[in-house]
C-alpha cells in the first residue's frame, strides 16, 4: 500500500495514492478538467496546457494531467484566473486551426469542438494564422489523410507512433511558429514507413489525421444498376459499430448490423468470418507442413517460427523493419484478401456472374486494410480483389446518411455462402484470437481430441499483456502426425507493433524460440484497430474484447474446420489446403521495403 | 531596502593559481559543511532565475543514486549577453574546478560542458584545459573527469531540461516539472545544472569564505555579477559590478547622456523607462538580470525593439506548447495591426492580458517570460506602439 495524499480541490477533501496526478484526483470528486494532448494510452506531455488549475499560493499554473497531487495542496479547477487563461488557450488553439467545422470529417466528433462549445467561443479574439500558412492535405496515402491546418500540435499522434507502434513515421520538425508534426524531410505519407495502422487516427483529437473515406464511392457502386455488390463484414466491427450508433461500448451489434447493410442496398451481406475459418486451414496446415519438414525431413529452408499474415499494419511493419525475417510470415492473405479473390472467383462462378460486373466492399476495423487492398500483390481474381475498404466509422457514417433507425432493427443473418462464421473466426478480432482459432483446429487435427481446455477457451493466449506466452503439449497423436508425438508447440502473441518489435528482436537475435507467433499491429488486435470508433481506451477495448469472446461462446460451431461452408469450398473449389488451386488464390508474398 | 552604489570589483577575471588548492581545502571539509558555507553565502544562480545554488546542490547531493551528473549550462543565448564567453575564454580553469567541486559535494564523477556551437571558437582552448585539470584533478584524488558537448542554435535549450534533452540526442523541448534535474536529470540521474559564472562563484566562495563574499551585495542578491552592456552606451563590453546598483547609477556610469529605456535581462527581461531608474534595484529585489543590459537612446523606436522581440521569441519558441508557441505569434501580429490601424488600440489591452496568461500558463520559462517585456514596454511606451 503506497502513501496517501491528502489535498483539496476546489476546497473538497480528497485522499489519493502517492503518484496520482491532479488530474486523476480530481476525477476521484467528479470534477473533470479538460484535457486534449493527454491521453490515457499515451505518456503525459503537458503541452497543450488546456488542463491547467490553480495551485493556491504559487504565481503560474500547474498542468494537472502532469503535475503529481502533493499534500495540502488546495487546487482551483475553475477560479478567475484558470479561467481566463484556458480560454485564451482555447482562442489560441482556435486562432491556428481551420475551424470550418461544418466542412470538416469529425464534425460531431472533435475534442476541440467540444471545448470550445463548452467556453462559447464566440467572435475570434485573436488573428488567424491559417490562412497565410498556405497549408495543403496530404492525400497520397490510400489509407490515412493528413492535413495541417487542423492540426493544434498536441503530439497525440507523435506519441501514439513512436510509443505504440514502434514506427515514427511522424515526428515533431521546426520549432516556433514552424514547428509542425511532420514525416521522415516532408515526403508524402505513401513514401514514408507509416504502416498504415491508423492509430494516430483513433488519438487525434480534430481532423488532421483521418481515414481516407470512399463513402460516395460504394452508394455510386451501390446505385449502379448494372454491379452486384458483396460487402464482407471483419469480425471486430459487429462489437465495435454500436458506439458509433448510440450503445455502449461491449454491445453486440451483429444481427443490427446485417439488416442495415441489407437496408442500404447490398446484393450479398458476406461475413469476413467465412475466410477467417479458411485462413485456419491453410495457416494451420502451413503451420504444420513447415514443422514436418524442418523435424522430418530436416529441411533448413523452413524458417521458423511462422509469423500469422492477417494484419496488413503488421505486414507493412516487417517488411520495413524485419526484412530478414519476411520467410518466416506465413503465406496465406489476410481473410479480407482470401475473400476479395473467391468473391470474384468461387462467388462469382456459383452466382453466374461476370466477376468484372462486381464490386467488392468490405467493412473493416482498419485502416491499413485499404492500403493493402491496393497493393499489387492482391488482384488475382484478375481484378482488383477488393475494391473499397471502409472502417467501422465510415459504415456508421452511411448508415445514419441512410436515415437507418439502427437501434430499432430487427437481427437478420448473412446471406449464403460466404457467410457462414464459426466462433473461431469471430475472436480473430482479439489479441490471441488467431492463435486459439488455430490451436483449436491444429491440436485436433493432429491428435483427434479436442484441446485441453475447459469449453475450448484457451485462456493463457488471451489478455492484454503486450507480449503473451504459452505452450502445448501435443500427446497421442494420430498415425500421420507421429512426428509430433510429446512435442511442446511453443507459441507467442504480440500486439501493438512496439511489442511486436521486442518479440521480433528477441526472435532475430537468438533470445526466443517458438513455433508460430501471432502479430497484430493494433492494441488488442483488431477490436483496437485505427478504423474503429472513436474515442478508444484500455477500458473500451476491454469491453469490446468481452463482447468477442461471447459472441464466441454464443455460437454453436467454434472450430474453423467445422464450418461446413468451409467444408463445401474444399469440396467444391479449393481441392484441398495448400493444394494448388489455394496456392494460386489464397497464398502471396512479400517485400522488402526502405527502413525510412 | 538596502542598495549599494555602483562599485567596480574584481574577482572572477581575477588571475588565481590556487584553485586546485582551494578544491584541496574543500575535500578536508565535510560536504555538509560546504554545502552550508554555500547556502550561508546566499549566492543565487547567475543565468538569471535566481534560485539558490547551495540549496540545489543540496537536493543534488540528497538525491539518490550512484550516478549523478554536473552540467556546465553555457548555452549563452539571451539576447545582449555575452559575458560567459568571455569567463571562458579568460578563465577557464576557474568554471572547471567549480564543476568538480560540484561533482565532489554532490557525488557525481562526470561533467559536461553544454556548449553554444557559436562557440565552438573556445573549444581548442577549453579542450586543453580540460587535460590539464583532468590531471590535477586525479593528483589531489578527486575523481572527475569533463567533457564537452554542442548546442545547435536553438535558444530554448539554454533551459536546463531542454538542455538535457538535447544532450540526450532528442529535440530540445523542456520537461515537465517536477521531476527536477536534481533528482531526475540527464539520463535520468540526479543532476546539477549551473551557470557557467554560477561554478566560477561557487569557486571563490570556497577560496574567500562565505563572510568575505556576503560583504558584496545586498540581503537578496548576495555577491557580484558580471554585466554583458550593450547597446547605446559610452563604453560597452563586460564588465564585473556588485550587486544591489540603482539603475540610475547604471545609467550614468554606461549611458550615452540621452538614454530612455535599459532592457534589463535581454528579451526574457523587462524593460524599464527612464523616470523608473533611480528606484529600480539591479537584482532580486528589483529586476534580476542574467547580466544583459541593453541601452537604449532617444533615438530607438520602442515599437521596432518590442517587434525585434517578438520576432525572436515566435521563432524560438519550441512550439511545444500552446501558450507560448501561438501566444508568440499572435502577440506579434497584435502589434503590428494596431500599427497599422487593422486594430484599434485597445486591443493592446487584450494582448496584455494574453501576455499574463503566457506568463502564468506556458510550460516553461521561455513562455512564461514574453510577457515581461512585452508589458514593460507597452506599459511605458504604449503611445510609440500605437502611433
Amino acid at each position: 500500500m503506497s502513501k496517501m495524499i491528502n489535498l483539496t480541490i476546489n476546497n473538497m477533501p480528497v485522499s489519493v495514492e502517492e503518484g496520482t496526478t491532479i488530474l486523476e484526483a480530481a476525477k476521484k470528486l467528479s470534477i473533470s478538467i479538460p484535457t486534449l494532448c493527454y491521453h490515457e494510452d499515451l505518456c503525459v506531455a503537458g503541452n497543450c496546457r488546456v488542463c491547467v488549475v490553480e495551485l493556491v499560493g504559487m504565481r503560474t499554473l500547474q498542468a494537472s494531467c502532469a503535475v503529481p497531487a502533493r499534500d495540502n495542496m488546495q487546487i482551483l479547477t475553475n477560479s478567475m484566473k484558470v479561467r481566463q487563461a484556458r480560454r485564451h488557450i482555447i482562442e489560441l488553439l482556435l486562432s491556428e486551426h481551420n475551424a470550418d467545422c461544418t466542412k470538416c470529417y469529425k464534425n460531431g466528433n472533435c475534442e476541440l469542438q467540444e471545448l470550445s462549445n463548452e467556453y462559447r467561443i464566440g467572435n475570434r479574439l485573436f488573428a488567424d494564422l491559417v490562412t497565410e500558412k498556405n497549408y495543403t492535405i496530404d492525400q497520397s496515402s490510400p489509407s490515412i489523410m493528413k492535413d495541417d491546418s487542423k492540426c493544434i500540435r498536441c503530439q497525440r499522434c507523435v506519441r501514439t507512433c513512436s510509443e505504440l507502434q514502434a514506427v515514427s513515421a511522424l515526428a515533431v520538425s521546426g520549432k516556433g511558429n514552424h514547428m509542425k508534426i511532420s514525416s521522415f524531410y516532408d515526403h508524402p505519407m505513401h513514401e514514408v514507413v507509416c504502416t498504415n495502422c491508423g492509430q494516430c487516427i483513433n488519438r487525434c483529437p480534430t481532423g488532421a489525421l483521418i481515414e481516407r473515406n470512399y463513402i460516395d464511392e460504394v452508394w455510386e457502386a451501390i446505385y449502379n444498376p448494372n454491379k452486384h455488390v458483396v460487402v464482407q463484414t471483419a469480425p471486430a466491427v459487429r462489437v465495435a459499430l454500436g458506439e458509433e450508433l448510440g450503445y455502449d461500448p461491449g454491445e453486440r451489434v451483429t444481427g443490427k448490423m446485417v439488416a442495415a447493410l441489407r437496408r442500404l442496398g447490398f446484393d450479398s451481406v458476406l461475413d469476413t468470418d467465412f475466410t477467417a475459418d479458411l485462413t485456419i486451414m491453410e495457416e494451420g496446415t502451413e503451420l504444420l507442413t513447415r514443422l514436418k519438414k524442418a523435424l522430418v525431413d530436416g529441411d533448413t529452408s523452413v524458417s521458423l517460427p511462422m509469423f500469422t499474415s492477417c494484419s496488413p499494419g503488421w505486414i507493412k511493419f516487417i517488411e520495413h523493419m524485419f526484412p530478414e525475417l519476411l520467410p518466416n510470415l506465413s503465406t496465406c492473405k489476410s481473410p479480407q484478401q482470401m475473400f476479395g479473390t473467391l468473391a470474384k472467383t468461387y462467388y462469382a462462378q456459383r452466382k453466374n456472374i461476370d466477376p468484372k460486373d462486381m464490386v467488392s466492399i468490405s467493412i473493416m476495423p482498419c485502416t491499413a486494410k485499404k492500403f493493402e487492398s491496393v497493393r499489387p500483390e492482391m488482384r488475382d481474381s484478375g481484378f482488383q480483389d477488393v475494391d473499397y475498404v471502409l472502417t467501422t466509422r465510415e459504415l456508421a457514417i452511411m448508415i445514419k446518411q441512410a436515415g437507418i433507425n439502427f437501434m430499432q432493427l430487427e437481427d437478420d443473418k448473412y446471406d449464403r455462402f460466404m457467410g457462414d462464421s464459426s466462433g473461431a473466426a469471430v475472436i480473430f478480432g482479439a489479441t490471441g484470437g488467431v492463435m486459439e482459432a488455430a490451436l483449436r483446429t491444429a491440436y485436433e487435427l493432429v491428435t483427434g481430441r479436442e484441446v485441453p481446455f475447459a469449453n475450448l477457451n484457451i485462456t493463457p493466449v488471451r489478455g492484454m499483456e503486450g507480449v503473451k506466452e504459452a505452450s502445448i503439449k501435443i500427446e497421442n497423436v494420430k498415425a500421420d502426425w507421429s512426428f509430433l508425438e510429446g512435442a511442446e508447440l511453443k507459441v507467442a502473441i504480440a500486439h501493438g507493433l512496439t511489442n511486436a518489435k521486442k518479440l521480433m528482436t528477441a526472435i532475430r537475435d537468438g533470445k526466443a524460440s517458438y513455433h508460430f507467433v501471432e502479430v497484430m499491429a493494433c492494441p488488442g488486435g483488431c477490436l483496437g484497430g485505427g478504423g474503429q470508433p472513436i474515442p478508444t481506451s484500455p477500458e473500451i477495448r476491454k469491453k469490446r474484447t468481452e463482447a468477442i469472446y461471447a459472441e464466441d461462446e454464443g455460437l454453436p460451431i467454434r472450430k474453423s474446420h467445422e464450418n461446413p461452408e468451409v467444408a463445401a469450398i474444399y469440396a467444391d473449389f479449393l481441392s484441398e489446403p495448400l493444394g494448388h488451386k489455394s496456392h494460386e488464390l489464397l497464398h502471396t508474398h512479400y517485400k522488402a521495403r526502405k527502413r525510412y | 531596502m538596502e542598495t549599494k552604489k555602483l562599485s567596480r570589483v574584481d574577482y572572477i577575471f581575477k588571475p588565481e593559481t590556487n584553485c586546485i588548492d582551494t578544491l584541496k581545502k574543500v575535500m578536508t571539509m565535510e560536504k555538509e559543511e560546504f554545502i552550508l558555507e554555500l547556502i550561508d553565502s546566499g549566492l543565487k544562480g547567475r543565468g538569471g532565475a535566481g534560485f539558490l545554488t547551495g540549496l540545489k546542490w543540496k537536493l543534488a547531493a540528497e538525491a539518490a543514486g550512484d550516478v549523478k551528473y554536473v552540467i556546465c549550462n553555457a548555452d549563452e543565448g539571451e539576447p545582449g549577453t555575452f559575458k560567459d564567453r568571455e569567463i571562458l575564454d579568460r578563465v577557464p580553469y576557474k568554471v572547471l574546478c567549480g564543476m568538480a567541486l560540484c561533482g565532489y559535494i554532490v557525488g557525481a564523477r562526470e561533467g559536461f560542458i553544454y556548449l553554444r556551437a557559436e562557440y565552438r571558437f573556445l573549444v581548442p582552448k577549453l579542450r586543453k584545459a580540460i587535460a590539464d585539470l583532468n590531471v590535477e584533478f586525479l593528483k589531489i584524488g578527486l575523481t572527475f573527469s569533463i567533457d564537452i558537448r554542442f548546442g545547435s542554435g536553438a535558444y530554448v535549450c539554454g533551459e536546463e531540461t531542454a538542455l538535457i534533452e538535447s544532450m540526450e540526442g532528442k529535440r530540445g523541448e523542456p520537461r515537465n516539472k517536477p521531476p527536477y534535474p536534481v533528482t531526475e536529470g540527464y539520463l535520468g540521474k540526479p543532476t546539477v545544472v549551473n551557470n557557467v559564472e554560477t561554478f566560477v562563484n561557487c569557486v571563490i566562495i570556497a577560496g574567500i569564505g562565505h563572510q568575505e563574499y556576503k560583504k558584496f551585495g545586498t540581503d537578496n542578491s548576495r555577491g557580484f555579477k558580471l554585466f554583458s552592456v550593450s547597446g547605446d552606451c559610452s563604453k560597452e563590453g563586460v564588465y564585473e559590478l556588485e550587486l544591489g546598483m540603482s539603475l540610475q547609477d547604471f545609467v550614468d556610469e554606461f549611458g550615452d547622456g540621452d538614454t530612455k529605456a535599459v532592457q534589463v535581462g535581454g528579451a526574457s527581461g523587462f524593460c524599464v523607462p527612464r523616470k523608473k531608474f533611480p528606484d529600480t534595484i539591479i537584482g532580486f529585489e528589483g529586476i534580476p538580470t542574467g547580466g544583459s543590459m541593453k541601452i537604449f537612446n532617444s533615438s530607438r523606436s520602442m515599437y521596432n525593439v518590442l517587434h525585434n522581440y517578438l520576432e525572436f521569441f515566435e521563432e524560438e519558441s519550441c512550439g511545444q506548447c500552446s501558450p507560448c508557441r501561438v501566444g508568440c505569434q499572435q502577440l506579434l501580429k497584435g502589434i503590428v495591426a494596431v500599427k497599422r490601424r487593422e486594430k484599434s488600440s485597445p486591443y493592446l489591452d487584450e494582448l496584455m492580458k494574453l501576455a499574463e496568461t503566457m506568463k502564468v500558463a506556458s510550460k516553461c520559462g521561455l513562455g512564461q517570460s514574453v510577457g515581461n517585456a512585452f508589458v514593460s514596454i507597452i506599459e511605458n511606451f504604449r503611445e510609440e506602439i500605437v502611433y
